[in-house]
C-alpha cells in the first residue's frame, strides 16, 4: 500500500456515484493530485469539499497508477470570504480554473504553490487583490516555461524606458527600442516594473498581455484547449469595477 | 432460470438502479412488492405507468407537474410579484415543504460551472430574464446553494437583472435550527457572523 499525508487547496470536485466524490488538490509535495473521497457527497463531508479550503490529505492506493483514496481534514475554508463578493468569487473561479487547466497531474510545483495559496489567502483583500492576480499569472506562466523576461530591453538592452513586451518572445521593449514597431508590440503596466498607478486600466492592460500568452503559447501547448471561462468573467468584472 | 424468475431479476436490477438502493435492498424492496401484490404493487405499477405518460416540465417555470404550465403558476394567489430561483426541483420541493413561501418559483436546471463546461446557455437563466419583465416581478429570492458555483450563479443572475427594476435578494447563511456551534465549520461561522442582527 503507497501512503502519503499533504497539505493542499481543493482545486475541483467531482460527484462520483451516489456517496463519493472524485476531487483534485494541489499540494506543495505531489502537485495537482486526484483522488476518491469515499462519503465525498455526504452531509458532513460535503461541506468541507469547497473550492479553494485548505485540506489536510492522506492519499493510499494500493499502485502508484491506481486514482487512489484520499482521507480529508478541514485546515480551513476559504468558500464563505469568497462568497462575500462577486469579485473575490470569480478570483476563486479563475485560480482553480487556471491550476486545473495548466498542470500537469502528480508533478510538484513547490514555487507555484506557495504563490496560489498566498493568492487564495488574499481573497476579500479587494485593494491588493488584482494586482497580485496579475504578477500570478506571470508566475503561472514562468512555471509552466513561458516567462516573460520584463527585465530589460530586448533591441536595446536598456533598462529605461520600457514600455511594451514583444507578442512574439515575450521580452520587454524599451520606446526607444520599440520605433515604428510600437503599434505591433503589447503594452507594460508600469505598475508591473514597481512604478506608476495600479489602476483598473493598467491591471486590465497586464491581464490583456497575460491571456495573450496563456492563449497563444500555453493552451497549444495543452492540446488546443480553449482558456477556461472563469478567467474571462474575472477580466471582464475587473475591468467593470476597475 | 425460468422466464419469470428472469422478469423479477429485471425488476430488481432496474429498481438496483434508483438512488438510494443497491442490490440487496432492490431485492428487498421487490420481494416485499410481490407480497404486497394486490395492496401495493398493482397501484404503484399503475401511478408509475401514469406519471411515466403525464409528467413533464412546466414551461414557464421548470418544475415538475402533469400539465404544460404547473399549478403553482397557475395559482393567480402566487402571483404576488416575488419569484424564488432554485437549483433544481428538489429544492422547490424543499421550499414548499417550509410553507413560509406564497410566491411562484424558476428552476434553473444546475448551476454554472467554469470547470464541468456549464454555461448560462444551458440554464434557464434567458427564461428568468423574460418572466421578470414579464410577470411584474418586484423581489427576486436566489435561493440557490451556500457552494461555490451556487453562489458563482447567483451573482451572474443578479447582474443579468441589474437595470430591470427589481430587488434581487438572497437566502441567509448561517447557524442552522438545532445545530450547535462546536459541530460547524469555520467557514458557516464566519458567514453567521458577517449576517449577524440585532437581537
Amino acid at each position: 500500500m503507497i501512503e502519503w499525508r499533504d497539505e493542499g487547496a481543493l482545486l475541483r470536485v467531482r460527484r462520483h456515484g451516489e456517496s463519493a466524490a472524485i476531487i483534485e488538490v494541489f499540494t506543495a509535495g505531489h502537485g495537482r493530485h486526484a483522488g476518491v473521497v469515499r462519503g465525498g457527497a455526504s452531509r458532513r463531508i460535503a461541506p468541507i469539499l469547497q473550492p479553494g479550503s485548505q485540506l489536510d490529505v492522506t492519499w493510499k492506493a494500493r499502485l502508484d497508477t491506481h486514482l487512489g483514496h484520499f482521507v480529508v481534514e478541514p485546515i480551513r475554508s476559504r468558500a464563505a470570504v469568497a462568497m462575500g463578493g462577486r469579485l473575490s468569487l470569480a478570483g476563486l473561479n479563475a485560480i482553480t480554473a487556471l491550476l486545473c487547466f495548466c498542470l500537469p497531474e502528480r508533478e510538484a510545483h513547490p514555487a507555484l504553490y506557495a504563490r496560489s495559496i498566498t493568492m487564495l489567502d488574499l481573497l476579500g483583500h479587494a485593494d491588493a487583490w488584482p494586482l497580485a492576480y496579475l504578477r500570478w499569472e506571470l508566475a503561472l506562466l514562468e512555471e509552466m516555461g513561458f516567462g516573460l523576461d520584463l527585465t530589460c530591453c530586448a533591441v536595446t538592452g536598456s533598462r529605461d524606458d520600457l514600455a511594451y513586451v514583444s507578442p512574439r518572445t515575450g521580452r520587454a521593449v524599451s520606446v526607444a527600442g520599440a520605433g515604428a514597431w510600437a503599434d505591433r508590440l503589447l503594452p507594460l503596466p508600469q505598475c508591473l516594473l514597481g512604478q506608476g498607478p495600479v489602476a483598473g486600466p493598467e491591471i486590465g492592460e497586464g491581464l490583456r498581455m497575460t491571456g495573450h500568452f496563456l492563449r497563444t503559447r500555453l493552451a497549444p501547448a495543452l492540446g488546443e484547449r480553449p482558456l477556461p471561462p472563469a478567467r474571462q468573467r474575472l477580466v471582464e468584472l475587473l475591468s467593470r469595477e476597475g | 432460470m425460468t422466464d419469470n424468475a428472469r422478469d423479477i431479476e429485471t425488476l430488481i436490477e432496474l429498481m438496483a438502479r434508483l438512488p438510494g438502493l443497491g442490490p440487496r435492498s432492490a431485492r428487498r424492496a421487490v420481494l416485499h412488492l410481490i407480497q404486497k401484490r394486490a395492496i401495493l404493487m398493482g397501484p404503484l405499477a399503475q401511478a408509475m405507468q401514469q406519471v411515466a405518460a403525464t409528467a413533464r416540465e412546466c414551461l414557464n417555470c421548470g418544475n415538475i407537474g402533469t400539465a404544460e404550465i404547473c399549478e403553482i403558476c397557475r395559482n393567480e394567489k402566487r402571483a404576488n410579484g416575488l419569484i424564488c430561483v432554485v437549483e433544481d426541483v428538489a429544492d422547490l420541493w424543499a421550499m414548499e415543504r417550509g410553507q413560509s413561501f406564497s410566491g411562484r418559483y424558476h428552476v434553473l436546471g444546475g448551476t454554472l460551472s467554469a470547470l464541468d463546461s456549464v454555461g448560462p446557455e444551458d440554464l434557464r437563466i434567458p427564461r428568468l430574464v423574460d418572466r421578470v419583465a414579464s410577470e411584474s416581478i418586484t423581489e427576486v429570492i436566489l435561493a440557490l446553494n451556500a457552494t461555490v458555483d451556487g453562489q458563482t450563479t447567483a451573482h451572474y443572475i443578479a447582474e443579468q437583472l441589474e437595470g430591470a427594476g427589481v430587488s434581487v435578494t438572497s437566502l441567509a447563511q448561517g447557524v442552522p435550527i438545532g445545530g450547535e456551534l462546536d459541530y460547524l465549520d469555520d467557514g458557516t461561522i464566519t458567514a453567521a457572523l458577517q449576517a449577524r442582527k440585532r437581537f
